[in-house]
């Protein structure tokens, strides 16, 4: 009970902060946004996606970017977000100092976790407005679209915080921290179909992109906003939501264990 | 003090790094509603013995037991009855003072009322201000604040005023004694010697990861350490005698000299002359950086 408690004292207290670095909430909350704006712009010209030969139907470039963006926004929240946070928390001895007091570990997570729930359903609001009013995307209409979006979303944001936190042990000092974030989730964002068009990869490409969680949230989200026509260009011809969901837990499984291995208020005895 | 239970209780205590002993064989007790003042240069030691107290790190050998409690298993319940203020710490400067330790309190059981120690550190002003906009000394004050919010049975203070201004340093003292009178035990480490000696009443000197001193504030470095200086001029030379009866001394020179004598000073050694004579006696080569 005390645990739960000071976890949600964690989250205002997290949020608070949060939303008072200027940089950060800039470059994690509206990063996807700014991306979606750049893609929707450099290609308003283009065609359509996907029309029937005599032109009709199809989607913008803005529509076809939107499942993508929305499922950056929900690694950089967790994995970028978390990942340089907490390294940095570890390096200017934040962590060293909660490690004297009584708060419980668990309760530090919750903090964490859920301060990034809640700014990365902000965030993916404010997207998904931009997407519907600045580009005229048809946002889905069907319930269970949006069963799918909120399943995909919180599992892929859960997911996302627990690797956030195990690789944040990566980083040997705070200031290395985004050297260390930034390459690999911009790489997983390359080869995961978020900037580039999924089904056009190499083959081989899309094999190594489907070991890591972000190919699946992608796919996810593909199947929530992008019309049903799209399907057949999946790999397997099907948005496989089955296996979208068995990648995500096995990724949390392995999460929580390099967690419950490798998080230490201090790196000891250096 | 024997008739008091010892609340921190070191035997032996060793920790090494790749071979080398930087704790080595250090053995002391404090007692509860004491205070107790690690001395000793930098890289003597103080801070990892300190650490290895406080659960931070591991021991090579020898046992510690802190509030009846091995500190290698110390759990939740064991360190809500410490406060900690390290050397250094950080914390994110985009909160007040007032909603920094107000999110702390909660940790605690038994919490002090969050406005009494803004105040007790004499932050009363800037109670509203964001941590990032703080001084240095200020800051460390906010570290001090942490420290004492979980009104904890056992306070360790290291190195706790270095950035304070001597008026700071004053109110600082004054905070520690009313938390002595409140019955907190104290291990404080620090570089000044008259903050070891007004506020401790025990101290031990540390050097080379050994300790070579310890005893009550008073009889650190032995009676004849304490010997007191008779310093005067004759004929331009400044000459020093140290006695145990410097009145007599005086008074002859007096008669000598047939009248005042010039330059003339009676002092006792203090705390910090005790010290560099216990540092510079047991400086041996291995100890130099």
């Amino acid at each position: 009970m005390r645990t739960l408690a000071l976890g949600a004292s964690r989250i205002r207290y997290e949020l608070r902060i949060y939303f008072r670095q200027g940089d950060s909430v800039f470059f994690t909350f509206l990063f996807p946004i700014l991306m979606l704006s750049v893609f929707a712009v450099a290609f308003s010209t283009s065609p359509k996606l996907g029309a029937a030969p005599d032109g009709s139907g199809g989607i913008t470039f803005a529509a076809f970017y939107l499942p993508g963006m929305v499922a950056a926004g929900m690694l950089l929240s967790g994995v970028q977000n978390l990942g340089v946070d907490i390294a940095g928390e570890k390096g200017d001895g934040t962590l060293k100092r909660l490690g004297g007091t009584p708060l419980p570990v668990f309760s530090y997570f919750m903090g964490k976790i859920g301060m990034v729930l809640v700014s990365s359903v902000l965030q993916v609001i404010l997207l998904m407005l931009v997407a519907r009013f600045a580009f005229d995307v048809a946002l889905p209409t069907e319930a269970g679209k949006w069963l799918t979006f909120a399943w995909v979303f919180l599992f892929g944001v859960i997911t996302s915080c627990v690797l956030g936190i195990a690789l944040s042990a990566l980083p040997r000092t705070g200031k290395s921290a985004t050297a260390v974030v930034i390459p690999i989730v911009l790489l997983l964002q390359f080869i995961s179909g978020v900037y580039l068009n999924f089904a056009q990869l190499p083959g081989w490409l899309q094999n190594v992109a489907s070991i890591f969680p972000l190919k699946w949230m992608a796919q996810g989200m593909r199947s929530v906003f992008l019309p049903a026509s799209f399907e057949s260009a999946e790999p397997g011809g099907a948005w496989n939501l089955g296996l979208v969901a068995l990648v995500m837990g096995l990724w949390l499984v392995v999460g929580l264990v390099l967690c419950k291995m490798t998080f230490r208020w201090i790196r000891k005895d250096t | 003090m024997t008739s008091t239970t010892a609340l921190v209780q070191v035997r032996e205590l060793e920790k090494s790094y790749g071979g080398v002993n930087v704790v080595d064989g250090v053995s002391f007790d404090i007692h509860e509603g004491e205070t107790f003042a690690l001395l000793g240069p930098n890289g003597a030691g103080k801070s990892t013995t300190i650490e290895i107290l406080e659960g931070y790190r591991d021991r090579s050998g020898g046992d510690v037991s802190v509030l009846g409690v091995d500190p290698h298993h110390g759990g939740l319940d064991w360190k809500a009855q410490l406060g900690i203020v390290l050397q250094s710490t950080g914390e994110s400067g985009n909160v007040t003072v007032h909603e920094l330790l107000t999110h702390f309190a909660n940790y605690y059981p038994h919490p002090r009322k969050v406005g009494e120690v803004i105040e007790a550190v004499g932050l009363g002003e800037k109670a509203k201000t964001r941590i990032g906009k703080l001084s240095g000394g200020q800051r460390r004050r906010v570290d001090v604040a942490l420290g004492i919010i979980g009104r904890p049975r056992l306070l360790f203070l290291d190195e706790p005023t270095t950035g304070f201004d001597p008026e700071a340093r004053h109110q600082f003292w004054g905070l520690i004694n009313q938390l002595k009178d409140e019955g907190t035990t104290i291990l404080l480490t620090t570089h000044y010697l008259d903050e070891a000696a007004t506020l401790a009443d025990r101290a031990g000197v540390i050097m080379g990861g050994k300790l070579v001193d310890i005893g009550t504030v008073d009889e650190i470095g032995g009676d004849n350490a304490r010997i007191p200086l008779v310093r005067w001029r004759q004929a331009g030379v400044v000459r020093e005698v140290r006695t145990q009866e410097p009145a007599a001394l005086a008074a002859r020179l007096f008669a000598e000299s047939g009248g005042e004598v010039d330059g003339l000073e009676i002092t006792r050694p203090s705390l910090e002359d005790i010290y560099l004579q216990l540092v510079g006696s047991n400086a041996t080569p291995e100890d130099q950086p």
